[in-house]
Formats: C-alpha cells, sequence, structure tokens
C-alpha cells in the first residue's frame, strides 16, 4: 500500500473521529472521538514526513521478485514486537499499583481502566498481530501462492492497528461493555468484525488458490481461529447502543444468559484466539526449526477435530457455584476435563516432532525456546482441567491462583512460541545469514523463563492463601479473618509477581533490539565464550 | 486406519474444511446456551426484584465504567463462608434485568452482591475518595474525581428505552418520568418523590454525595452500592417452591 493510500485513509479517520466528538451524545465518545482525532492526526503527519517525494523513476527500486507477498509480513512482525513491549509494560504498570496503590493516577491511569488495556495489548494487539503475521507468512508458503486479494491484507494490517488503537485509547476514557476481553463498545466491535471479515476472505482466498493439493494441518488450526473468533465476537457483542453517536451499549442478554454467553466467549478466546491460532504456529515452525516433519500425521487430525470440538464447551467453568444452572457447570467441568487429552495430544506431536533432534537443544536457542513453549503448553492444559473441577474451583475461582494460571498460558506458551517463531523469520524477511544475535536469544529466553516461574509460583501462592483465608474458622466457629487480611497477607507475593513481569519485559527489550539489529545490520561476529584469546589445545 | 483416509477430502477442499469445522465449533454453544433461554427453572421465581431507577442505572453505568467488576465480584457462592461473610447466595433473578450482568471473576476486593444498607453513605463517599483514609491496607484506587463530575443526565429517558429493547420491562411512564425520577431520587424532600416511590419500590431517595448543590457522578454510584441485593426479601424467600 502506497503512503498517498494510507495518509488518506488516515485523514478520513481524523474526520471521522473529529465529527464523532463534535456530535457526540455523551461525554465518552466526545473524550473518545477527541482523543483518536490527536493520535491519528499525529500518526498522519509522521507517514507524510515520512514519504519520499522523489519522483518515482529516481527512487530506489524495490522490485517485488517474490512470489510472496511479505511486506505486510514484515510491518506485522515489527507491530508484534512493538505491542507485546507495550503490553508487557503495561503489565509491570498494573502489577505495580496492586503492590503500591499510590501509583493510581485517577480518573485515566487508575488500576481498574488500565488493565483492560493491558489485557487486551497482549492478547489482541501483541497476539493478534503474531497470528496475523504469522497466517500471512505460513499461509503462503504452505499453498505456495501469493496472499490473495491484493491490498486486501494491507486494510487487514492497518485497520487491525486501528482497532487496537480504537479500543486502547477507549479504555482510557472509560468506554467499556465490562465483559472481559471483549470491553471495546459497539463501534469499536463493528470495526473490528469489517476487519475480521477481510482476514478471512484474504487467508481463505490464499488457501483455495494454493498450488498443494493438501492443505498443511497449520492452516486448518488457523482457519478454525478465524472462524470460530467471528462467531464468538458477533454472538457475545450483540448488544443496543443508547445512541448511534453515544459511546454506550446495553447487551442484548441479561443476567445469567449474558454471564454464560461471555464466558462461553472469553473461554474460548483462549481456546481459539490463544490456543488454535498459536497451535497453527507451532505445526509450521516447529517443524522448520527442528527441520523435521510433524511427528504424526494421524494425531494432528484426532487433534484437530477433538480440540475445535471439546473446547467450545468449557466456559461454564469459570461459573461453577454461582446462579447458572447446575447442568450447565457440570456439563463444563467434564468437558474442560475431557480436553485435557486433546491438548496434551497436541503437545505429545509437537515435542515428538524433535525426535531425531533432541541434540539441537543444546545449540539452537530459538528451538530451545519453542520446546519451553510446549513444555508451558502442556503445564497449564493441565492445570486448567484441574482448575476445572469443582472442589478445586471453590477454593480457586476468584483468586490470584487463576492469574498464575493465565499467564503461564500467555507468558509460557503464547509469549514464548511466539518469540520462537520471530526470531525465525526476522533473518528470511530482511535477507540476513541469521540473527544478530544468539547469545541475546539465550537471554531473552533466560529472563523470560525464570520470570514466568516467579510469577506463576507466587501468584499459585497468593491464590491459595486467599482461598485458605476467606474460609478459615475459629473453634468457636467463626471466620477468623476480615477481607483486608486477606489482602495484606499477599502483598509480598505482589511485590514478587511486579519482579517477575519486569524479566520478562527486560528480556522482550533483548528481543526488540536483536530485532532491530538484525533489520539494520545482519548478524553480528560473534566468538564462542571464553574462546578470545585462547587456542585449545589437544589434551596430551 | 482406513478412517484416516476419508480425511483427506476435507485436506483437499477448503470451503469443506470450513464449513464442517463451523458446525463443529457450533454445537458446544446450542446445546449449553440456548437451553438457558426457555428453561423456566433457569431463573426461580422470586418477589421484590425490580428494574433499576434512573439514577441507580446512571451509577451503575459508573460502576462500569470505571471497571468496578475488575476487583469486586457481584455473585455470592452458596458456600458456610460466602454466607456469613456477605450474606444470601446469589440468586439468579436478582441479575435479570442486568444488561450486561456484573459478577465478576475475581475478588481483589470482597464481594458487592449485598453492600447495599451496609455502610453509611458518608463512609462510602469517604471510602471512594480515598480508601486508605478508611482502611489502610486497601489497595483501591481513589475516585475522588467522582464528587466533582457532574452527573450527564439528559439522555437517561433513552437509557432507559435502550433496556427496554433489550428486555427489561420500563413502563412509558418510567421512561416520560426518567430526568424527574432521577432529580427526585437524589433531592431530599422533592416533591417528585412520590411519583418515583410509586414507580419504583424499596427506593432510598436522598442526597448521598453530602452535596445537595450537585447531582454528582458519586451521588449515582453511592446510590446504586446503597440499594445492591437489597430487593429481594429473603424472609420470604422459600427455595423449595423453586423446585420445577
Amino acid at each position: 500500500m502506497s503512503n498517498g493510500t494510507l495518509t488518506v485513509f488516515i485523514a478520513i479517520g481524523v474526520i471521522l473521529s473529529a465529527a464523532a466528538s463534535i456530535f457526540a451524545q455523551d461525554d465518552i465518545l466526545r473524550a473518545h472521538g477527541l482523543l483518536m482525532t490527536v493520535i491519528m492526526f499525529i500518526g498522519m503527519l509522521v507517514v507524510i514526513v515520512l514519504s519520499d517525494y522523489r519522483p518515482a523513476h529516481s527512487r530506489p527500486s524495490r522490485k517485488d521478485d517474490s512470489p510472496y507477498m511479505d511486506d505486510v509480513v514484515r510491518f506485522g512482525v515489527i507491530a508484534t514486537v512493538f505491542w507485546g513491549v507495550v503490553g508487557f509494560l503495561a503489565g509491570v504498570a498494573i502489577a505495580a499499583q496492586l503492590a503500591w496503590p499510590q501509583l493510581n493516577i485517577e480518573p485515566y491511569f487508575n488500576f481498574n481502566r488500565l488493565r483492560p488495556l493491558h489485557t487486551s495489548a497482549v492478547i489482541f494487539a501483541f497476539g493478534g498481530n503474531a497470528l496475523i503475521a504469522t497466517s500471512f507468512y505460513v499461509v503462503q508458503r504452505t499453498c505456495r501462492a501469493r496472499l490473495f486479494g491484493g491490498d486486501l491484507a494491507w486494510f487487514v494490517f492497518w485497520g487491525y492497528q486501528f482497532f487496537i488503537l480504537l479500543a486502547a485509547t477507549g479504555y482510557l476514557v472509560g468506554a467499556t461493555q465490562s465483559k472481559e476481553y471483549a470491553e471495546p463498545e459497539w463501534y469499536t466491535d463493528i470495526w473490528l468484525t469489517i476487519v475480521w471479515v477481510a482476514y478471512l476472505i484474504v487467508f481463505m482466498g490464499t488457501v483455495i488458490n494454493r498450488k498443494e493439493p493438501h492443505i498443511y494441518v497449520a492452516n486448518w488450526f488457523y482457519m478454525a481461529f478465524i472462524i470460530t473468533v467471528a462467531m464468538l465476537h458477533i454472538v457475545n457483542n450483540l448488544s443496543v447502543p443508547v445512541s448511534f453517536l453515544g459511546g454506550k451499549s446495553y447487551s442484548a442478554f441479561s443476567g445469567v444468559q449474558d454471564a454464560l454467553t461471555q464466558w462461553w466467549y472469553g473461554h474460548n478466546a483462549v481456546g481459539f484466539f490463544l490456543t488454535a491460532g498459536f497451535l497453527g504456529i507451532m505445526y509450521y515452525f516447529i517443524p522448520k526449526q527442528a527441520n523435521r516433519p510433524v511427528y504424526s500425521y494421524r494425531l494432528s487430525i484426532v487433534h484437530f477435530w477433538s480440540l475445535i470440538f471439546l473446547y467450545i464447551w468449557a466456559g461454564p467453568h469459570h461459573l461453577h457455584y454461582t446462579a447458572l444452572p447446575d447442568w450447565a457447570s457440570s456439563l463444563g467441568m467434564v468437558f474442560s476435563i475431557m480436553l485435557w487429552m486433546p491438548s496434551w495430544g497436541g503437545m505429545i506431536n509437537g515435542l515428538m516432532t524433535l525426535s531425531g533432534a533432541w541434540d539441537k537443544l543444546r545449540t539452537d536457542p530459538v528451538l530451545r525456546m519453542m520446546v519451553i513453549a510446549v513444555a508451558f503448553y502442556g503445564m497449564s492444559t493441565f492445570e486448567g482441567p484441574m482448575m476445572s473441577i469443582k472442589s478445586v474451583n471453590s477454593l480457586s475461582h476468584y483468586t490470584d491462583w487463576t492469574i498464575g494460571h493465565v499467564h503461564s498460558g500467555a507468558l509460557g506458551w503464547n509469549g514464548m512460541i511466539t518469540f520462537g517463531a520471530i526470531y525465525y523469520m526476522v533473518p528470511k524477511l530482511w535477507g540476513r545469514e541469521q540473527l544478530y544475535s544468539l547469545r541475546l536469544v539465550d537471554w531473552h529466553l533466560w529472563l523470560a523463563t525464570i520470570g514466568i516461574v516467579i510469577y506463576a509460583s507466587v501468584m499459585w501462592v497468593a491464590g491459595i492463601t486467599q482461598g485458605l483465608m476467606w474460609r478459615e474458622y475459629d473453634d468457636q466457629g467463626f471466620l477468623v479473618n476480615s477481607f483486608i487480611d486477606t489482602v495484606s497477607a499477599v502483598h509480598p507475593e505482589y511485590v514478587l509477581r511486579a519482579f517477575g513481569g519486569l524479566l520478562y519485559l527486560s528480556g522482550a527489550l533483548l528481543m526488540a533490539y536483536n530485532v532491530y539489529k538484525t533489520v539494520t545490520v545482519g548478524a553480528r561476529r560473534t566468538e564462542p565464550v571464553g574462546a578470545a584469546g585462547k587456542q585449545l589445545e589437544p589434551a596430551e | 486406519m482406513s478412517i484416516f483416509n476419508h480425511h483427506k477430502a476435507f485436506e483437499r477442499n477448503a470451503s469443506l474444511l470450513m464449513a464442517v469445522s463451523l458446525v463443529v465449533v457450533m454445537i458446544g454453544g446450542i446445546v449449553e446456551i440456548v437451553p438457558l433461554f426457555y428453561l423456566k427453572n433457569t431463573i426461580e421465581k422470586v418477589e421484590g426484584v425490580r428494574p433499576y431507577t434512573p439514577l441507580e442505572l446512571a451509577g451503575r453505568n459508573i460502576y462500569i465504567r470505571e471497571g468496578c467488576y475488575v476487583c469486586h465480584s457481584q455473585m455470592i457462592r452458596p458456600f458456610r463462608d460466602e454466607v456469613e461473610r456477605y450474606g444470601h447466595y446469589s440468586l439468579a433473578a436478582e441479575s435479570m434485568y442486568d444488561h450486561p450482568f456484573q459478577w465478576g471473576s475475581k475478588r481483589t476486593g470482597p464481594d458487592l452482591a449485598r453492600v447495599g444498607g451496609r455502610y453509611s453513605d458518608e463512609w462510602h463517599v469517604e471510602h471512594l475518595k480515598s480508601p486508605r483514609s478508611l482502611v489502610p491496607e486497601s489497595i483501591m484506587p481513589n475516585y475522588s474525581f467522582l464528587l466533582k463530575n457532574k452527573l450527564n443526565i439528559n439522555a437517561i429517558d433513552r437509557h432507559l428505552s435502550a433496556n427496554r429493547t433489550v428486555g427489561v420491562p420500563y413502563t412509558d411512564e418510567m421512561i416520560n418520568y426518567a430526568l424527574a425520577d432521577l432529580k427526585a431520587q437524589a433531592t431530599p424532600d422533592s416533591s417528585g418523590l412520590q411519583g418515583l416511590r410509586k414507580r419504583y419500590d424499596k427506593v432510598n431517595a436522598r442526597d448521598f454525595d453530602g452535596n445537595p448543590y450537585l447531582i454528582s457522578e458519586m451521588d449515582a454510584l453511592v446510590a446504586y452500592l446503597q440499594m445492591l441485593g437489597t430487593l429481594v426479601d429473603f424472609d420470604a424467600y422459600k427455595p423449595r417452591e423453586n423446585l420445577r
């Protein structure tokens, strides 16, 4: 897409936001429109300043002789790294707010407005960009076809960034539907629907245009992710706006029905956005990095169908012992436990792909990263079914155990497999022999791993502490703890959690630097540790 | 196994793969969610639950805007410790007019399903303004700006209409008098009080935030908090009657 076209689109955005702000019927849309106008105006100026104004013939020619459309993937990789750092930074910030509440700055930077910003930045901005970029990379190579629809892929990329901006700025001014992981208000939802349909068209169009007779397994998972997320997004966000010039809507469902619709959505945001899509990443990048075929073709068939069938049932385990009817809750529990099997089937398929190549773990930090990701996938898909058991859930629900569980999945599985895919793609996309520094990858790996282990274990301790203290009785039969006792009891864990998050963030910053250097410089000349100035001599 | 040979059909036909996947992922949701809309025993019969008054609805919207649900649940589970700490376990009927529901998923702070009437208005105002002035160990953010923000009330009737569209039984009269009812509830000894009480049962009407010259966002939020969980009379509630 040319910079001229982009400028025109942003200009239209500026005008629409300004109009929305001026004619807004409520404070939320007024503030949101104003904020978007300012941000997009600055964005427009940046595009105009960075554009190349020399006549076409005197510009350095960038002939696109590649059979694949990779520019949009390059942008996607950079966006993934950028939003990753932003999302992790927001996470560290809100973790610090929970440890030291003085860090809340009312009203715009209070914990409760920043928390959806953090979750959305990590899931949808970092994770979403990773999925779009890798799926565009993978689908072209496994289908031996260029992306379908020409500039439509660019619309998907920029349209998705616009969605992220709309959502993030909305949270700061208080535009929220209060549905977790579906917080954006109705106008942002409509925009995402349009972008998502375009994404489906580009992806499926490429699959249909393929020159390979078979559709590769990674693409099954990407496809299931795209269509299921479309279904979940549309149904869960059904609502009636108060005014078409206002930033407030009322959900089409109420109470029990709304709760189950939301957690049907919420759990499958995990199941399809953060699992099926990322399994697509696993099924392409691990075989490529290990240079081995996928362990079992039959296992991938069983894995795919059982995973997509079972996941969708698991939502009610978020509502155990609530006013949701018991039958629905039990059904959710049973399916969540069954879900353990396809999850581990997938893990085995990923891990065993290394058979015959295990030695590479000693020398290849990128492969190490991917394997750690799959290991964390295995751990959190065991922990999840366990927590969905009603008696376990009666202790763990409402506590920080859930937060720890989510992060072992998000940081361990989604984060690590994305980092692995980025480290795989960047040298190839920018025509470099290898990454700038493999040692930095190793540093990233260990910082991230130690960060996750600290995070998950202290949150587990905090969660059990809360759960047990809430239900603690003395021998006269009175509750022992007031609620606030259980808040101050977990302060040390909250401090350690922020520290774990900080380690994870610093790893991501190393990755950003490594990617930047790989793109601009190429591989760094290195010598093995301890080899400087020393000649190894054979033993006597 | 020969069954795997048949899988080639899906691998070679993108449209078929997409269509069958879509059917497969729809089943769970249809079986679990759809019956909730027509099975009568999903929501028990309870006396007393009514739609929110305009002021309470405005307060609820501030509760949502500020993301209170991120740290506070409104769903008491039927466990001895929760019932003793927070009150009678929550009934489905109590959130039947909640678009969206506010059950929450995390208790960084205590459950609020029955916080209504437990503390004074003054306590709530001071606590929202500066939580640590009352509870030194609290990690809740300050919400002092709610006292200064004038409540945006000019379209309150439209909020009621939108709720009616999604199924809340607001009458024409309630919608027509929405603005008057809102003002009456936040103004002590208002002449509109009689009408308000006629339209809504069990209404707390007073100046909630201690500033009679301004209907602030604090007024609305405290009005909402003070009615939470107070509508159902549990002395008259007989759970056995709901075995249908």
